[in-house]
C-alpha cells in the first residue's frame, strides 16, 4: 500500500500542482488577470447571482393569447373564404377555443366545408410525417361547422413562439450592455433569464414585460375620444385606446393598421432639433416607407396615432407628407424612456406576452455581504478544523491539514475550470466539505491506531490501516455523492450550486485524503524509517 | 506532546442495552413530529407557498411601526414585517394576490416599491414566486428526497444485505421526521434550501450508518461465533472515536457558518447542525438495533437468502 510506482507519483504530483495553479487566479484581483498570457490559468470562479447581485427570472410565453390570436385570424379567413364562395352564414365567432359558424342554406354546407378546410395551413417543422398535417380540424354537425386547432398545430406554434421570444429577449437584454446574461428555454413554454450585476432590475422587467407590438393608425375624425367614451358608442371600424402617458385620456383610433411595426428596420434615441426633448427616430423598410408616404400624403392635417401594445404613445398631426421612409416619435420621454423604446422597437415584437412566473433579484450590497460572511465562516471553520486535527493526531494531523488545503485548492480549481457557478449555498457546501473532508483521514488514522494497539509495527500498521479503511471510505462517499447528484438533477439555481460544490468536494477529498496523504506518508516513512510511531 | 483523545482507545459502552429506551424515545419523537406537522405545520416560505419577499436596507434603524402603517395602507392582505439580522435590514413578506395570477404579483411589487421608495437605501432582495411555480417546486422537492433515499438504499442493498438496507431506511426516515419536527417547533422557514439541507442530512446520516455497518460486516467475517448483540456493540465501540471526531469537525465548520455566515443561511445551517446530531445518534441507536431485530445472514459465500444469524452462526468460511 505504501509503495508507489514512479509514474503514479508523477501523476499525483502533477494533479496537485495543477490544482494549485488553476485555483491561484481566484486569489488575485480580477483586473490583474488581464496581463497574464493565455496559456496560463486565468479563469476565476463564476460567482452566482446571489453573490454578485443580479436578477433571475422565469418567464412563460402566454400560449393562450397565442391561440386566441390564431383563432381570431381564422375567423377572418373563414369570413373571407365564405364570402368568396358566396355562401350565406350567421353566427361566425369564437366559442371555447373553437371557431363556429352556421351555414344558412343546407345545400351550401359541403361547399362551405371545402372552402373552410382551404384556409388551414400545414404544421411547420414536422419532418416525421409523410402527409403534411393541417393545423385545423373541421367538423360538420347539421348546418353548424366547427373549426378547432389541432394539437400538433398548437405545439408547433408554441415552439416557434418560444424560439422567437428567446431571440427577442436576447436582443433586448444585449442592448442593456450587461455581461454574460443567460437566456435559455426551460420546459415547453418557459424561458429562463439570468442577468448578473444589473443595477436596476425594474428596468429589465419593464423591457421584458412589453410585447412591443407597434403600429401606426389614423385617429378617427368621426368624434373625439371623450365623446366616444361618454356616449359608449364607437363608430364601426374604430376603437378607444388610451394615452400611454396619461391613462385617463381616451383616443378614438381607426382599427385599420396603416403601417405595422414589423416594417421598422431601425430605431435610435435622439434629441429633437427644435425643442431639445428626447425623441426616437425610426426608419422603415421600402414597403413600409411607401405605405407611410402614402398615408401621410393622403391625410395631411389629421392626427396620426403611434400605438405600442394598445396604448397611444403620441398622436402628432401630419403637417406634410413624409416620403423618405423615416420619422420621429416624440412623447414626453425621459432620456431613458426614449432609449428603452428604441431598444424595444429595434429588437422587434414578442409573438405573445411573457408572464413572470418567478423572479429573484439580489442587490449588489447583499451579494458582497454574503461573500464576506462566507469567507469569514470558511476561515474560522477551517482554522477550527486544523487546530482540532493537529491536536488529535500531531504530525499526522499536519499531513491531513496539508491534504485538506490541497483539497480546497482542487475544489477552487475544478470550479474555475468548469466555470461552474459558486452560490451562497455553494459556500455552505464548501464549509461542510471542510468538515467532512477529514472523515477519510480520520477513518484511516483510527484504523492505524487500532492496528498499532494490536501490536503491529509502524509500516504494516499503516498499510493495514489504509487497506481496511478503503471500503468504508468508498461506501460513505458514494452515498453522499448520490445525494449530491440528485440535488444537481432536481434542484434549481442555488440548490444546484450547493450540489456542485458538495459533489466536487467529495471527489477531490477522496483523492487528497486517501491518495495524496498516503503518498506523503510513504515518502516520510522511507526517509525516516521510524521504529515506532506515535499516533 | 499527548494527543487530544475525546474517546479513549478501548471503550466498552453497551449501546445495545439501551436500545429499548432509544427505540421508545425515537418512536416518541417521530410521533411528536407527525403530530406537530399536522397541528402546527411547517413555516413554508414563498418557494413552496408562492408570494413575495422583499428585503430592504433603510437609512439607520428601521421604523417598523411606520413601515407597517405604510404597507397596511396598500391593502395587500397579511403582510409580515420583521427585522432581518440588523436593525437597518427589514424583511417584508406579502402573500400572493388571490386573483390575477402572476401578473398581479408584479403589480404588487411595483406598488410596494412606489410606497417605500423614500425609506429604502437598497433593495437587497426581491423574490416573487407565482403559485404555479411553487406547486412544481413542492413536487420536485419531494421527488428529490424520495429518489435520493431510494438510490442510496439500492446501493446499500447491493453492497451489503437487505437487512442493512432496512436498517438504513429506518434510520433515514427517523432523521427526516425528527428534522421536520424541530423545524415545526421552531417555525424556521422551510424553503428550497431546506430541501438541500435535508438531502445533505440524509447523505451524512447514511455516511455514518455505512461506517458502522462496514465494521459490522467485517466483524461478522472475523468473529464467526460471536453473539450478534455483542458483535454490534463491539463494532459501534470500534468506530466510536471516528464518529465523534468526524461529527465534531463537521459541527465545528457548520457552527462557524451558523454564527458568521449571515442571516440568509441561518435556517439552512441550523437544520444541518441538528441533522448531523440526529444522524449520528440514529446510526448508533437506530440503524444497528434494526440489524439485531431482523437478524443477519452470516454465510458470506453466496447462498444467503432466508438464513438468520442463529441458524448459520459458525458456518463455513
Amino acid at each position: 500500500m505504501l509503495h508507489f510506482e514512479r509514474w503514479k507519483i508523477t501523476l499525483i504530483v502533477l494533479l496537485c500542482v495543477a490544482g494549485l495553479a488553476y485555483s491561484a487566479p481566484n486569489f488575485v484581483p480580477r483586473d490583474s488577470l488581464e496581463g497574464i498570457p493565455g496559456w496560463l490559468p486565468n479563469q476565476q470562479i463564476n460567482l452566482g447571482l446571489d453573490l454578485r447581485g443580479g436578477s433571475y427570472m422565469l418567464l412563460e410565453v402566454d400560449t393562450s393569447s397565442l391561440i386566441q390570436d390564431r383563432l381570431q385570424s381564422l375567423v377572418n379567413d373563414v369570413r373571407a373564404a365564405l364570402r368568396s364562395e358566396r355562401v350565406l352564414y350567421t353566427g361566425l365567432g369564437i366559442r371555447n377555443s373553437e371557431v363556429t359558424v352556421r351555414i344558412t342554406q343546407p345545400d351550401d354546407v359541403q361547399k362551405a366545408r371545402g372552402a373552410i378546410e382551404g384556409v388551414g395551413t400545414t404544421v411547420a417543422g414536422n419532418v416525421f410525417s409523410a402527409v403534411p398535417e393541417r393545423d385545423i380540424a373541421v367538423s360538420v354537425n347539421g348546418q353548424n361547422i366547427t373549426v378547432v386547432l389541432t394539437e400538433p398545430a398548437i405545439v408547433a406554434r408554441t415552439q416557434s413562439a418560444v424560439q422567437q421570444s428567446i431571440e427577442i429577449v436576447r436582443r433586448r437584454i444585449d442592448e442593456l450592455g450587461t455581461t454574460e446574461p443567460v437566456i435559455q428555454q426551460q420546459g415547453a413554454s418557459r424561458i429562463l433569464v439570468q442577468v448578473p450585476g444589473l443595477d436596476d432590475p425594474q428596468r429589465l422587467k419593464q423591457l421584458l414585460g412589453q410585447t412591443a407590438k407597434m403600429n401606426f393608425r389614423l385617429v378617427s375624425n368621426a368624434m373625439s375620444g371623450e365623446q366616444a367614451l361618454a356616449t359608449r358608442t364607437v363608430p364601426t371600424g374604430t376603437e378607444i385606446l388610451f394615452m400611454a402617458e396619461a391613462p385617463n385620456v381616451p383616443v378614438l383610433v381607426e382599427r385599420r393598421i396603416m403601417v405595422g411595426g414589423d416594417r421598422l428596420v431601425d430605431a435610435q434615441p435622439a434629441f429633437d432639433q427644435q425643442s431639445g426633448a428626447p425623441v426616437v427616430n425610426f426608419r422603415f423598410d421600402s414597403t413600409g416607407g411607401r405605405q407611410f408616404g402614402e398615408v401621410t400624403r393622403n391625410s395631411v392635417g389629421r392626427p396620426f396615432a403611434i400605438v405600442l401594445d394598445d396604448k397611444v404613445i403620441s398622436a402628432p398631426v401630419i403637417r406634410e407628407p413624409i416620403m423618405g421612409g423615416s420619422g420621429q416619435i416624440s412623447g414626453n420621454f425621459t432620456v431613458q424612456a426614449a432609449n428603452d423604446l428604441a431598444i424595444l422597437l429595434r429588437a422587434g415584437a414578442l409573438p405573445a406576452p411573457l408572464n413572470v412566473l418567478e423572479e429573484r433579484t439580489v442587490g449588489p450590497g447583499l451579494g458582497a455581504d454574503s461573500i464576506a460572511a462566507g469567507e469569514i465562516a470558511a476561515v474560522i471553520g477551517g482554522v477550527a478544523v486544523v487546530a482540532f486535527m493537529i491536536a488529535s493526531y500531531g504530525f499526522f494531523g499536519v499531513l491531513a491539514v496539508v491534504a485538506l488545503t490541497l483539497n480546497m485548492a482542487m475544489i477552487f480549481a475544478v470550479l474555475s475550470v468548469l466555470q461552474a457557478t459558486l452560490t451562497l449555498p455553494g459556500i455552505a457546501g464548501i464549509v461542510l466539505t471542510i468538515g467532512m473532508a477529514v472523515d477519510a483521514n480520520v477513518l484511516i488514522y483510527e484504523r492505524i491506531r487500532e492496528e498499532l494497539a494490536s501490536g503491529k509495527s509502524p509500516v504494516p500498521a499503516i498499510e493495514a490501516g489504509y487497506n481496511k479503511a478503503l471500503s468504508s471510505i468508498l461506501d460513505a462517499n458514494i452515498t453522499t455523492l448520490i445525494s449530491a447528484a440528485i440535488l444537481f438533477q432536481m434542484g434549481s439555481g442555488p440548490v444546484r450550486g450547493f450540489a456542485v460544490t458538495l459533489g466536487v468536494g467529495i471527489i477531490t477529498s477522496v483523492f487528497t485524503a486517501y491518495t495524496v496523504n498516503r503518498l506523503m506518508l510513504s515518502v516520510w516513512i522511507r526517509r525516516r524509517r521510524p521504529k515506532t510511531i506515535y499516533l | 506532546m499527548r494527543h487530544l483523545k475525546l474517546i479513549s482507545d478501548d471503550t466498552h459502552i453497551p449501546f445495545v442495552k439501551f436500545r429499548q429506551i432509544a427505540v421508545a424515545f425515537s418512536l416518541l419523537v417521530i410521533a411528536a413530529s407527525v403530530a406537530l406537522f399536522f397541528a402546527r405545520g411547517l413555516n413554508f416560505g414563498i418557494d413552496f407557498k408562492g408570494g413575495i419577499m422583499i428585503e430592504i436596507a433603510t437609512d439607520g434603524p428601521a421604523d417598523l411601526t411606520q413601515l407597517r402603517a405604510t404597507m397596511g395602507g396598500l391593502g395587500l392582505g397579511e403582510v409580515q414585517i420583521q427585522e432581518f439580522g440588523q436593525a437597518d435590514d427589514v424583511l417584508i413578506r406579502i402573500p400572493s394576490p388571490a386573483e390575477g395570477g402572476e401578473a398581479a404579483s408584479q403589480e404588487v411589487v411595483n406598488a410596494v416599491r412606489a410606497a417605500l421608495d423614500d425609506v429604502v437605501v437598497e433593495y437587497r432582495r426581491v423574490e416573487v414566486v407565482g403559485p404555479q411555480v411553487s406547486g412544481e417546486l413542492v413536487r420536485s422537492g419531494i421527488i428529490a428526497v424520495v429518489l435520493a433515499m431510494a438510490l442510496m438504499l439500492i446501493y446499500i442493498w447491493f453492497r451489503f444485505e437487505w437487512q442493512f438496507s432496512l436498517g438504513a431506511i429506518v434510520s433515514l426516515v427517523h432523521d427526516v421526521f425528527a428534522t421536520i419536527g424541530i423545524l415545526c417547533i421552531l417555525q424556521i422557514e422551510f424553503n428550497l434550501q431546506m430541501i438541500a439541507a435535508i438531502l445533505t442530512i440524509v447523505g451524512y446520516s447514511m455516511n455514518d450508518t455505512v461506517i458502522v455497518y462496514d465494521r459490522v460486516r467485517e466483524n461478522l467475517r472475523k468473529y464467526k461465533k460471536m453473539d450478534l448483540a455483542e458483535l454490534v456493540d463491539l463494532s459501534i465501540n470500534q468506530t466510536l472515536s471516528r464518529t465523534v471526531i468526524t461529527s465534531g469537525t463537521t459541527l465545528l465548520a457548520l457552527l462557524a457558518l451558523f454564527v458568521f455566515g449571515g442571516e440568509v443561511l441561518r435556517g439552512f445551517t441550523f437544520a444541518m447542525i441538528f441533522g448531523i446530531l440526529v444522524g449520528t445518534y440514529s446510526s448508533i441507536f437506530i440503524a444497528a438495533p434494526v440489524i439485531l431485530a431482523v437478524g443477519v445472514s452470516r454465510d458470506w459465500s453466496g447462498n444467503t437468502t432466508g438464513k438468520t444469524a442463529e441458524g448459520k452462526s459458525g458456518a463455513k468460511a
